[in-house]
């Protein structure tokens, strides 16, 4: 069961994990004071429970993939994409991966109300990791796409929340990703702009970019992905082609 | 770009080398800080030089005729003001944001002392703004500047190490348990006032043989501020040395905690 090649994968994986878990610590009652803490340490009184976010999950995915992931609520498809875009580093296991991937960012976090719009660009994009020089040569793209026109010298605190999804949405895919995360986030602004959002998703896929869907929508993934994973508590149930995988699902759910 | 979890440097290293690529980011924060912080007030950045003043004069006139023996009163505590004002508020601050930032630190990769480094950075710039009301009031309370003072940015590494060691060790503290951020405040009032800040150096020097002074690092970075502003001499090899191994010293030892703690972050708050 534990491989201890650390080899590189072969030249077209994009995305390899092999017998990553990942555990959380409970503590069995919930010490919240630092106080608290070193009674307890000095007693002797601490113990924790472990909780399996991920259990031995081994995944390959191939460049260029569409890849569906499913599961219910809780189990796991979030810390499986934190794995995978380098938030969460596990204990145990390896993570590999190839090229530039789609962030997770809630649309807008980081923003800071009383600045501009400009200087919010500036400070989003660098917090996703671009330099100075990146967000210049995106600048006017990202300006235009987001559709904000003369408000981009306005504090954001002027802003609608769908001029800020906007904004967020345009800084977050201004760069072609190597690896697109869709965690059905594509629920921004009016119909128009989220038409545009998917036009820009396609022409992400269509350019060759690996893409990991997660998703409730089964139909979705039956129609879009080639292989898919199903993930339940942590663990994975099933993975193989779409079709499979869904049906699979599809009668899990409907017996519950 | 490959990114292999089985193929690390050790954590300390892997972070300069992370912050350094993040080095726009690391511009940005800081002048967020700055400009966010005076963006909203009619004075703007001239409250940074109004506080300490404000400060100082309280002190002056509340502890003049208790200290009456001390020469130049107003421009000892002012020189002491400035220096506790940029240690206490970037450290507490630095703690605040990773606090507050942890929700982007649960999103997305981000190098971990990017929001400590940043916050202690603008005080640094804070600092350096409050030094021109504290030359104004040298000036009028007739202690010179000596060429001593062209130190000064020798020092200012020495403040940068130690409120940054400083910060980073508060930080892992605070992201364990929450409410040191309601602790710290308390230990900064207790700290200050067995600092020579506001009352005169002799009178630290008598207790237990100036043992009180020797075991606070902070003594180290105020008196060598002190010694070139104040005093006006160029200080022993010993005094450099004495302060430079105390806030390196610091500093190393909160790199290294922070960053060994920093892969288990995210699992945290």
């Amino acid at each position: 069961m534990f491989k201890t090649s650390h080899n590189q994968p072969d030249p077209d994986i994009a995305i390899c994990l092999e017998n990553v878990s990942i555990r959380y610590r409970l503590p069995s009652e919930t010490i919240k004071t630092f106080k608290e803490y070193m009674i307890r340490l000095a007693q002797g009184r601490i113990s924790h429970k472990a909780f399996w976010a991920l259990k031995n999950i081994d995944l390959e995915v191939r460049q260029a993939e569409i890849f569906g992931i499913l599961g219910r609520n809780g189990a796991g498809k979030s810390t499986l994409l934190k794995v995978i875009s380098k938030v969460l580093i596990p204990i145990e296991g390896r993570v590999w991966i190839k090229g530039y991937i789609s962030p997770l960012l809630q649309l807008g976090a980081g923003f800071h109300a009383e600045l501009t719009g400009l200087e919010n660009i500036y400070l989003n994009a660098t917090l996703l990791g671009h330099s100075r020089m990146e967000i210049d040569e995106r600048m006017d793209d990202i300006i235009s796409f987001a559709e904000i026109g003369d408000f981009i010298e306005a504090p954001i605190r002027t802003y609608s929340s769908g001029m800020q999804a906007r904004l967020g949405f345009s800084i977050a895919t201004a760069w072609q990703p190597d690896i697109l995360i869709l965690d059905e986030v594509l629920s921004v602004g009016d119909v128009a702009f989220q038409e545009k959002c998917f036009e820009r998703m396609e022409k992400f896929r269509d350019s060759g970019a690996t893409v990991l869907m997660v998703s409730h929508g089964i139909d979705q993934v039956r129609e879009l992905c080639q292989r898919a994973l199903w993930l339940d508590q942590g663990e994975i149930q099933l993975m193989g082609t779409a079709n499979d995988v869904c049906d699979a699902y599809q009668q899990a759910m409907s017996v519950h | 770009m490959i990114y292999d979890s089985a193929k690390r440097k050790h954590p300390a290293i892997e972070e300069l080398i992370t912050l350094y690529r993040y080095r726009d980011l690391i511009y940005q924060l800081v002048r967020r800080d700055i400009v966010a912080r005076y963006k909203r007030s009619v004075l703007g950045v001239a409250w940074t030089m109004l506080n300490p003043l404000g400060t100082m004069i309280i002190m002056v006139v509340v502890f003049s005729q208790v200290f009456a023996m001390t020469e130049n009163y107003a421009a000892y505590v002012l020189t002491g003001i400035i220096v506790w004002t940029m240690f206490s508020q970037s450290t507490s601050i630095a703690m605040d944001s990773m606090v507050r930032g942890s929700h982007l630190f649960q999103q997305i990769y981000l190098p971990r002392t990017s929001f400590v480094l940043s916050t202690v950075l603008a005080g640094m710039v804070n600092f350096v703004l409050s030094l021109v009301p504290m030359a104004l009031v040298l000036a009028v309370t007739r202690v010179p500047l000596s060429p001593a003072a062209l130190l000064l940015p020798v020092f200012m590494i020495f403040l940068f190490a130690f409120s940054m060691g400083v910060a980073l060790l508060l930080s892992t503290l605070a992201v364990f348990f929450p409410d040191v951020a309601d602790l710290y405040p308390v230990v900064l009032m207790a700290w200050m006032y067995l600092s020579p800040i506001i009352m005169p150096l002799e009178f630290y020097r008598q207790i237990l043989n100036g043992l009180l002074l020797y075991i606070n690092p902070f003594y180290y970075v105020l008196n060598l501020f002190r010694i070139l502003i104040f005093d006006g001499f160029i200080p022993h090899w010993r005094t450099w040395g004495a302060t430079a191994l105390v806030s390196f010293g610091v500093l190393f030892i909160g790199w290294i905690v922070f960053c060994k703690k920093a892969d288990t972050f995210a699992y945290h708050v």
